[in-house]
């Protein structure tokens, strides 16, 4: 009896398992799913109820959507849209697969796209995208790169970042920004004050990729450098793009010297803060995205700054300009209630000038159309102006899609960490090991 | 003979159901939170998993483990967890309540400051502690006043283990107050007459105290080194705070700062499973540290049993 007991528990729980796999599969009509209701005006589409989740937390940011989504009120009375305030990408995946979706969600990280298209927590948008003919041309072909993976159109682009260089002005003394990672070296030693006993007071540029934004994704740019092969497989050991980045950081630390570079930047102040160190003079150059404009005006007034976009490989000059851009995504999940509905907004949302020059005025983050790009309505200046321009540029890149996108830029960072201090002697085996990782990684998730 | 035998089975029977019955509450809760979990985490293990999709992949998991350098990390991150850290907190708990027992004034002050740590959540008790350690915090600040140069705790791969260490010898109370009521129980004559024979006070300590309050070193060394290979709280927050990332959506934060010397295998577990979305490969790591758990516990029920055999003679 006994061992019957247990082997009719053991068939319980194994039916449990096996039926707990599909649960959260079922829901509403997948989107594209149903023909389009009759008429092509927005009173065809029935009354319903929408969630919107977002990862925008601050009031001001939260009245900047409210703001976007109002047109859309207006456009479709019918439609009652409930927006749900600083979501993460966590939240959004445990929701698809507990049942409980919102309509539409949106992150801050394209990361996570190609996980979600193909796991297809994100709906394909492919059939209505078709459907209402639009035009996705309209969109800068690296917006349209981070948003897919292998031909399933999970997302749209919303809102993206780009990522240059800002200059002290005063710290300068009437300098140019440098253009190419000789006159960026030359220019940061220059810059550096030291005191007596060799300590960084004040640092030209911190090449340190531990240093708030200085990331590999946000450097390699600089020299072109690329994450993948045409197979998805890791190409950080064979391109040497690679090895010229990080053998000009690492000259550039060593002269700063590893522990005094290292003391500095642990000495400084807070990313968020109204501490930066680029607000106190403490760095006379940085690498940042374009929101950095909108928080000097709010955290430092009178700094005298200026933009101008990241200095490139010496024997690149034609990179020039570009520089890497991702952004806030926005999409229609699995088992969203009203998916058609869903797509209306996020057709607004990432289609409509009027809603995306809301936004961007609001949160000075870059639009992603041509139209909201050229808007006369879009609030410029001459630093925003530059990143407007970087995200516009034919070569500006990005990491592109990956089912392991996070873990990849993990692995090279923590060799990176490894590379900077010097406890890395063979670089050529560090990165085939950092390659060797990533693929292993992909093999285990079905790549 | 056949009328004799049937009335025993019969009875034996229904004597077995109504133990089962009175055991049902305790076999459901078995079936749900142990029996089924574990057969799941055993299934799962053999699958490629992304809580979507379910794929049969054989031992493509465990295989991919030995590749995982991360894994490795974790688990020598977390065996030196084990081993530094449950014999530091079980000895400076002892050495504390052995302390208390000695105080005569102000008993009650000195056991109510030590156990107030232990009281305050984990999460908030572990961002002030980071605070104070802050490289230019009060710690170091005391530090300097003595001319000594304090280390950066938090950020400094060689000392972040060593100072979660502290933190946890920090929140000690717990362990402190059971062994305080161990040794408050163990007979006074018992020292008294080894007193006469002669005995020290270290004597009497190995003799007399550690064979008396046995039973309640095993539970705080096997509760601790079950909760030490668990260990995630205090790793997570304080490699967080220290390293100053956000908790922003977007954000990719990967525990261990720095460079991965807090990384204890529960977080690596957790991070494969719900940040990676591999949970196949996070149901391999989880039987590994179910593994771990049972031979520790094991391990330590034997030596203690062998300890308190030779002291007691019982057996």
């Amino acid at each position: 009896m006994h061992r019957r007991f247990i082997s009719m528990a053991l068939a319980v729980a194994t039916a449990t398992a096996l039926t707990a796999c599909t649960a959260g599969t079922q829901g509403a009509p997948a989107l594209g799913s149903q023909p389009k209701p009759s008429g092509s005006g927005p009173a065809a589409l029935p009354a319903g109820t929408i969630e919107l989740w977002h990862g925008f937390s601050s009031p001001a940011e939260v009245k900047a959507f409210e703001d976007a989504v109002a047109g859309f009120r207006t456009k479709f009375p019918q439609i009652t849209v409930k927006l749900v305030k600083g979501v993460q990408d966590e939240q959004i995946t445990q929701a698809v697969r507990g049942g409980k979706a919102p309509d539409v969600a949106s992150s801050f990280t394209t990361d996570n796209v190609a996980q979600w298209c193909n796991s297809g927590t994100f709906q394909d948008l492919t059939a209505v995208i078709k459907q209402d003919g639009i035009d996705l041309s309209v969109l800068p072909e690296v917006a349209r790169s981070y948003t897919e993976f292998q031909g399933k159109r999970c997302a749209m682009p919303l809102l993206a970042d780009a990522y240059g260089l800002y200059y002290n002005k005063k710290l300068m003394k009437g300098t140019t920004p440098p253009k190419t990672l000789s006159e960026l070296t030359e220019l940061a030693k220059k810059l550096t004050v030291r005191d007596a006993d060799g300590d960084i007071e004040v640092a030209g540029f911190i090449p340190s990729f531990e240093y708030y934004e200085n990331s590999a994704s946000h450097f390699a740019p600089m020299t072109g450098a690329t994450w993948y092969k045409p197979d998805g497989t890791s190409a950080i050991g064979t391109d040497p793009a690679w090895k010229e980045l990080l053998r000009w950081q690492k000259e550039l630390v060593d002269w700063y010297g590893y522990d005094k570079l290292n003391k500095f930047r642990k000495s400084l102040g807070q990313e968020w803060s109204a501490d930066h160190p680029f607000y106190k003079g403490k760095v006379a150059m940085i690498l940042d995205g374009e929101w950095r404009n909108a928080m000097i005006a709010n955290e430092a007034k009178d700094l005298d700054y200026g933009t101008a976009p990241l200095p490139v490989a010496d024997a690149k000059p034609e990179l020039y300009g570009s520089g890497f851009t991702a952004g806030t995504v926005i999409g229609v999940p699995k088992g969203a209630k009203n998916p058609q509905a869903a797509w209306e907004l996020v057709k607004y949302l990432t289609t409509d000038t009027s809603a995306l020059v809301t936004l961007s005025n609001a949160l000075r983050n870059v639009p992603t159309t041509k139209a909201a790009l050229e808007s006369p309505d879009l609030k410029k200046d001459a630093n925003f102006q530059t990143f407007l321009d970087i995200f516009a540029h034919p070569k500006t890149s990005t990491v592109p899609a990956s089912v392991n996108s996070a873990f990849n830029q993990d692995s090279l960072q923590e060799f990176l960490v490894k590379w900077e201090k010097g406890s890395v002697t063979d670089l050529d085996a560090g990165l085939a090991d950092v390659d060797r990782r990533i693929n292993d990684k992909l093999k285990l998730a079905g790549g | 003979m056949s009328i004799v035998h049937a009335a025993p089975s019969r009875w034996r029977r229904r004597e077995g159901l109504r133990a089962l019955l009175w055991m049902s509450p305790w076999l459901v809760g078995f079936a749900v939170f142990f029996a089924y979990p574990l057969v799941a985490t055993v299934y799962f293990s053999f699958h490629r998993y992304d809580l979507f999709t379910l794929e049969f992949v054989g031992l493509d998991n465990y295989r991919y483990f030995f590749a995982d350098d991360r894994a490795w990390v974790s688990i020598r991150n977390t065996l030196w967890m084990v081993v530094f850290m449950v014999p530091a907190q079980v000895i400076f708990a002892l050495g504390i309540a052995q302390l208390l027992t000695r105080v005569k004034a102000g008993a009650g002050f000195f056991r109510t400051v030590l156990y107030l740590p232990s009281l305050i959540p984990l999460t908030a008790g572990t961002v002030a502690f980071v605070f104070l350690m802050n490289p230019s915090g009060p710690v170091n600040q005391t530090l300097a006043f003595f001319g000594i140069a304090g280390p950066d705790w938090f950020g400094d791969a060689d000392w972040s283990k060593p100072s979660l260490v502290l933190l946890g010898l920090w929140g000690i109370g717990n362990t402190m107050m059971i062994f305080l009521a161990a040794l408050l129980d163990v007979p006074k004559h018992l020292y008294e007459a080894a007193s006469i024979d002669g005995a020290g006070a270290w004597r009497q300590f190995r003799s007399i105290t550690l064979p008396t309050i046995a039973p309640v070193l095993m539970f705080s060394a096997v509760t601790g080194v079950i909760y030490a290979l668990q260990y995630f709280t205090q790793a997570m927050i304080a490699s967080r705070v220290a390293s100053g990332t956000t908790d922003s959506a977007g954000s990719t934060f990967v525990p261990g700062y720095p460079e991965l010397s807090t990384l204890t295998l529960p977080q690596w577990l957790f991070h494969v499973g719900f940040r990676d979305y591999t949970m196949g490969y996070a149901c391999v790591l989880a039987l590994l540290l179910f593994a771990a758990s049972m031979v520790f516990t094991l391990i330590l029920l034997r030596r203690f049993r062998a300890f308190t055999d030779d002291e007691g003679g019982d057996r």
